[in-house]
């Protein structure tokens, strides 16, 4: 019964985290404007949380720098179980334009899981949607 | 008794996330400190082991926001050294998106500053109106963020008559809702008062520091490389630099809102005259040796790329220096006797975008050496209570 509970409730209110690994901005409006009158993930119960603390989802853009790459770890232990990562971007997936330059890690799955990929560079809101759902179609 | 305030590294709103480090006397910011480096991927370096059309992509993603800016900067540059120069059709459609750009990116802007300013449902008003505008792009370039439209010689796609059409439209709605803005700013006290007299920048600072775009603008200097080097049409197409003698954050938004309707009547012109013939010339693969340094204003202020060759087929070397970077000797004087309250509002005025919201501030007791976490939710609160406190209730919208 508490679990059904939980599952429910997991299911209809994910809140997520929008962190941004070094990408270059473009990733990062489109996650934004998910959440703006057009797209509008909070219907789905999607909220955006502004400390990793309360988290359920990682909304992750950008191919890592090396600067970044222990924060992002450090953000990734700071959010509380069961945690699910959403790589969103080229960027995310492999490094994008900027595989092969010396700073960057190239990928997010370089350096912590990733559940869902989103391809697009930028991915669009409804692709960033389309994840966000799929992920909580798979739970 | 001073507190040092950390704030970031992880500051995804800007190219570079960026770490600020504060002094503090009670509620007032005594010092600043800005550390630069944590989004730093080495596109410069990146670029040298890239062939001149393989750049213009990269370039593009140096900023998701300006993306048409740095990718037009380097392919003015390009295109000297390549000699070529784009036919006239090119090169109205590519500086049609470029004012395009520019409005999703003031539109953008108007929202961050609402919602730093605890105004959210203004946030919700612009970034529904700005869709019409990435509509608009979208249907040009065929995508809404990294438009690509660029290439050596041109641009890569055309516009027919249905597309002139619906941008006409778009504009119409674009204007109203405006128009709409203004009206919302000049009834609305609290937000007029919220934004007035925050990060003061003297015009004698921002002509000493170097400030580029809105920020320079609205602190009287009217800078615009668009006037002082005409390029492609400006010179034909009539257009006011917009600015304003406010020296705070109200009269940034005040200049950006006013740069959108002159941004309106440019696209009109655009359409309006939009020559016929080829959208692009053929480029050749090598350049010849030389160096060329390339101006544009992008939507913060003047962008600057400087390109060398070699005669091969990809550049020597690449240097971008990008508005922001310009506009950041200046932010630590609008911080400097500030408060801590205000922290969000003057770094949004000098425009990084909404990605803030996960930002995070650590205030250190310098005696004790205590450590606390202040979340970017709370300065904003702290903002929104200051407001409520402010005794600044009936200052005048100044448009
Ligand atoms: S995937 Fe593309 S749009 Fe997204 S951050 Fe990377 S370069 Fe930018």
């Amino acid at each position: 019964m508490l679990k059904k509970l939980t599952r429910w409730s997991r299911i209809k209110s994910p809140w997520i985290l929008h962190l941004n690994s070094g990408a270059c901005n473009a990733c990062d409006i489109e996650v934004v404007a998910a959440l703006t009158p057009r797209f509008d993930v909070e219907r789905f119960g999607v909220l955006l949380k502004a400390t990793p603390r309360h988290a359920d989802v990682i909304i992750a853009t950008g191919p890592v720098t090396r600067q970044l790459k222990d924060r992002i770890i450090r953000i990734y232990e700071q959010t509380p179980d069961p945690k699910f990562v959403v790589a969103v971007g080229a960027c995310a997936m492999s490094g994008c334009v900027y595989r092969g330059a010396y700073n960057v890690m190239g990928g997010l799955d370089q350096v912590i899981p990733v559940d869902v990929y989103v391809p697009g560079c930028p991915a669009r809101p409804d692709a960033i949607l389309d994840g966000v759902v799929k992920l909580l179609g798979k739970l | 008794m001073k507190f040092q305030i950390p704030i970031g590294p992880q500051h995804p709103a800007l190219k570079e996330p960026i770490s600020l480090r504060m002094t503090v006397e009670g509620e007032v910011i005594k010092d600043a400190d800005l550390r630069l480096g944590y989004n730093h991927r080495g596109v410069e370096k990146l670029a040298e082991s890239k062939s001149w059309i393989q750049n213009i992509y990269l370039t593009e993603r140096i900023c998701g926001i300006c993306s048409h800016s740095h990718a037009t900067c380097f392919v003015q540059g390009a295109e000297k050294l390549l000699e070529i120069e784009a036919p006239r059709r090119g090169v109205y459609l590519r500086y049609l998106v470029s004012e395009l750009e520019r409005v999703h990116s003031h539109l953008l802007w108007l929202g961050v500053a609402g919602h730093e300013a605890g105004f959210d449902s203004f946030f919700m008003y612009t970034w529904r109106d700005r869709e019409v505008v990435m509509d608009i792009l979208e249907m040009i370039s065929g995508n809404r963020v990294h438009y690509a439209i660029n290439t050596l010689g041109g641009v890569r796609r055309d516009l027919d008559e249905a597309q002139k059409a619906k941008i006409l439209d778009g504009l119409k709605i674009l204007k109203a809702r405006s128009e709409y803005y203004l009206k919302i700013g000049a009834g609305e006290p609290t937000f007029v008062g919220r934004l007035a007299g925050v990060g003061m920048l003297s015009r004698q600072q921002a002509m000493d520091l170097c400030t580029v775009g809105p920020v320079a603008r609205a602190s009287g200097i009217a800078r615009d490389v668009r006037k002082d080097d005409p390029h492609a049409f400006y010179d034909e197409v009539e257009f006011d630099v917009a600015t304003a003698d406010t020296c705070d954050v109200l009269g940034r938004a005040v200049v950006r809102i006013k740069e959108l309707f002159e941004s309106y009547k440019i696209i009109e012109f655009v359409i309006r005259n939009l020559p016929d013939g080829p959208i692009a010339v053929k480029a050749p693969r090598r350049a010849k040796p030389g160096e060329v340094v390339s101006r544009y204003e992008a939507p913060r202020g003047e962008n600057i790329h400087y390109i060398k060759s070699n005669g091969s087929d990809k550049p020597e070397r690449l240097k971008v220096r990008a508005p922001t970077l310009a506009n950041y000797a200046a932010t630590i004087e609008m911080l400097r006797h500030g408060f801590i309250a205000d922290i969000p509002l003057i770094f949004a005025a000098i425009d990084p975008c909404i990605c803030c919201a996960e930002r995070t501030a650590e205030l250190v007791d310098a005696r004790t050496g205590e450590e606390r976490i202040v979340r970017f939710a709370d300065l904003r609160r702290l903002a929104a209570s200051r407001q409520a406190h402010s005794n600044k209730r009936n200052v005048a919208w100044p448009l």
